[in-house]
């Protein structure tokens, strides 16, 4: 039997915090989200996070992909390979790196940016960044949310790594970097010099 | 440089470390002059802060010398600044409301998580004070990197002692809060659990906004001198029953307000607290506290508490019932240390606050190990113990 979100007893809570995770999936796939260019994305988590700037600020800067690599902890590289496609390469153990060209499939200027991954992706992945003014001036919301299909065997590994077990907890920390970024300047580190901090000792 | 580093429960030792650098554009380097022990300190001491790891410099009190400056830092080498405790960026909603020790920006994102899981949301940075509040090296060092060093540090004018404005970075702006979380009005009967440096602050604090009577709960009797000095009523509870003393001082009232400066390390031989110990021990809870459980059923109805004291974890026993019946209030929160310095530095310029009376010991940086031990074993005696990273050189 396939599990449905009921319209009677659906709430206004993001499908990213459901507790009937395949059902959300299916749901987020009609209204919110487009779907991987192969394989079975089935995992679905979303992060918010409130920035003390403006909405059109945030959305530039994030719209110039190549800049994400700045604050993503495990992305090496971010090339432009036209105004709508971008190549991803992302560290792994060893040397290895897992990589994917992702397609913006809408935007709106300084609201949503989508993308999906095209075929051949080492991690199918969708998902898009919302950008909403904060209520009472405090700034921005942004919201990511992500649908991937996590890989098993020796690339899951390597995804294991790369998100430190846990999708939700490094986007999580992406967007805290994100915010430090946007609101002071810089990334706070605990490191004392810049030996510990390559090192990534904080 | 040289610095004292923590290596497990009761062993700290003077290690020799890398210098710090500038990393980011709002860094500065700190040459340290004065630097303190803490009571909280011997909290990490004690082993009762997780995320600790041998090798890590302690110290949150520190002042010094400006050396070096990062591009985006307001402050310019040679000056003389004092350091807050709790490091905030300045620039977040929190920062914006003053409330620096809930700083959203200050914690390297990756040590966020431990107090968002244990907390629900993660809290500022703080220096020399476990992974979970950063990993930020301390101040019981000859040199410190200070993060956002154009919001924090506050520059001490021309002739003004180390010892005069040191405790600025700390323990004075905590007993100052205490005493304006008790929203003390005139008449008020304060009572004050713990009289270490924050207890004996408050009571300071409590008389300069008006309390009429302030009470001074200890066991040491050298502590309690120190809280008569300053105008309060003593009271020792190793020779007398606090609650009961408390109700009779008081007229059969209880005090109007209650300031707990113990925290999760409380003395004395109660129930409760031996129970706490032993679940402290296996890990089922981590903060003993009879001071506040005290302090709540002591409190006038309709009353207010201030907890300045550091609990970290999960207590049990908590007197719910009595809080609600009575009506009571309680706020407390980490020091917002950045609020708080621009006018505790002019009240000590202009005498209000005597700030030197603490100290009991001042000694080199590298006898830092044996102040530590001082501290925690004869805290009758040992009320501040100040260290001075240049003594130890002038010894070479």
């Amino acid at each position: 039997m396939t599990d449905t979100i009921d319209s009677a007893r659906a709430d206004d809570a993001p499908l990213t915090t459901s507790k009937r995770a395949p059902a959300a999936v299916d749901a987020a796939l009609d209204s919110l989200i487009d779907k991987p260019g192969q394989g079975d994305a089935d995992t679905l988590i979303g992060r918010t996070v409130t920035i003390n700037r403006p909405r059109a600020d945030l959305f530039a800067y994030w719209r110039d992909l190549t800049n994400l690599a700045t604050f993503m902890d495990n992305v090496e590289r971010i090339e432009m390979l036209d105004g709508k496609r971008s190549r991803w390469v992302v560290k792994a153990p060893g040397d290895t790196a897992v990589e994917w060209t992702a397609v913006i499939t809408e935007e709106r200027e300084g609201e949503m940016i989508a993308w999906a991954s095209e075929e051949g992706a080492d991690v199918p992945n969708s998902g898009r960044i919302d950008f909403r003014d904060a209520q009472g001036g405090r700034g921005t919301i942004v919201t990511a949310t992500i649908l991937y299909d996590p890989p098993s065997g020796i690339i899951g590994k390597v995804i294991a790594k790369m998100f430190q077990r846990e999708p939700a907890i490094q986007a999580r920390r992406d967007l805290r970097r994100f915010k430090q970024l946007m609101e002071t300047g810089e990334i706070a580190t605990g490191a004392r010099n810049r030996r510990l901090l390559e090192e990534g000792k904080n | 440089m040289r610095a004292l580093a923590w290596h497990g429960k009761h062993d700290v030792r003077v290690d020799t470390f890398d210098d710090p650098e500038i990393l980011n554009p709002r860094d500065a380097i700190i040459r340290i002059t004065s630097t303190a022990i803490c009571g909280s300190d011997l909290h990490l001491y004690d082993g009762y802060i997780p995320t600790m790891r041998a090798g890590d410099i302690l110290g949150h009190e520190f002042m010094g010398e400006v050396v070096e400056v990062g591009p985006n830092s307001t402050l310019e080498k040679g000056q003389r600044v004092v350091v807050p405790f709790t490091i905030a960026c300045g620039s977040c909603f929190h920062c914006g409301k003053h409330q620096y020790s809930a700083c959203d920006n200050a914690l390297p994102a990756d040590n966020q998580d431990i107090a968002q899981e244990l907390y629900g949301q993660p809290m500022s940075g703080l220096f020399g004070y476990s992974h979970m509040t950063g990993g930020y090296s301390g101040g019981q060092a000859e040199y410190v990197r200070v993060p956002f060093s154009d919001v924090g540090p506050i520059v001490i004018p021309d002739g003004i002692a180390d010892e005069n404005v040191l405790f600025l970075s700390d323990i004075l702006p905590t007993g100052w809060m205490a005493a304006e979380n008790a929203q003390i009005e005139p008449g008020d009967t304060v009572a004050v659990w713990g009289c270490g440096p924050v207890g004996l602050f408050a009571v300071q604090s409590a008389f300069l906004m008006g309390a009429e009577r302030v009470i001074a709960i200890d066991h040491f009797p050298h502590r309690l001198e120190l809280a008569k000095r300053f105008g309060a009523e003593t009271i020792n509870f190793e020779e007398s029953a606090t609650y009961e003393a408390l109700m009779e001082m008081t007229g059969g009232i209880g005090p109007d307000a209650c300031i707990d400066a113990v925290g999760l390390e409380a003395h004395g031989f109660f129930v409760d607290n031996v129970i706490d110990q032993i679940k402290a021990s296996t890990f089922l809870g981590t903060d003993r506290a009879h001071a506040i459980r005290q302090a709540i059923l002591a409190c006038r109805k309709g009353g207010r508490i201030s907890m300045p004291a550091v609990y970290g974890g999960l207590i049990d026993k908590f007197p719910l019932g009595a809080f609600m019946e009575k009506g009571l209030t309680l706020k407390t929160g980490q020091t917002h240390v950045q609020h708080y310095m621009p006018g505790l530095l002019n009240a000590i310029m202009e005498g209000k606050i005597d700030a030197t009376f603490l100290i009991s010991h001042t000694l080199p940086l590298e006898e830092a190990p044996a102040g530590y031990k001082m501290f925690h074993d004869k805290q009758n005696e040992v009320t501040k113990v100040v260290l001075k990273p240049q003594w130890s050189r002038a010894a070479d």
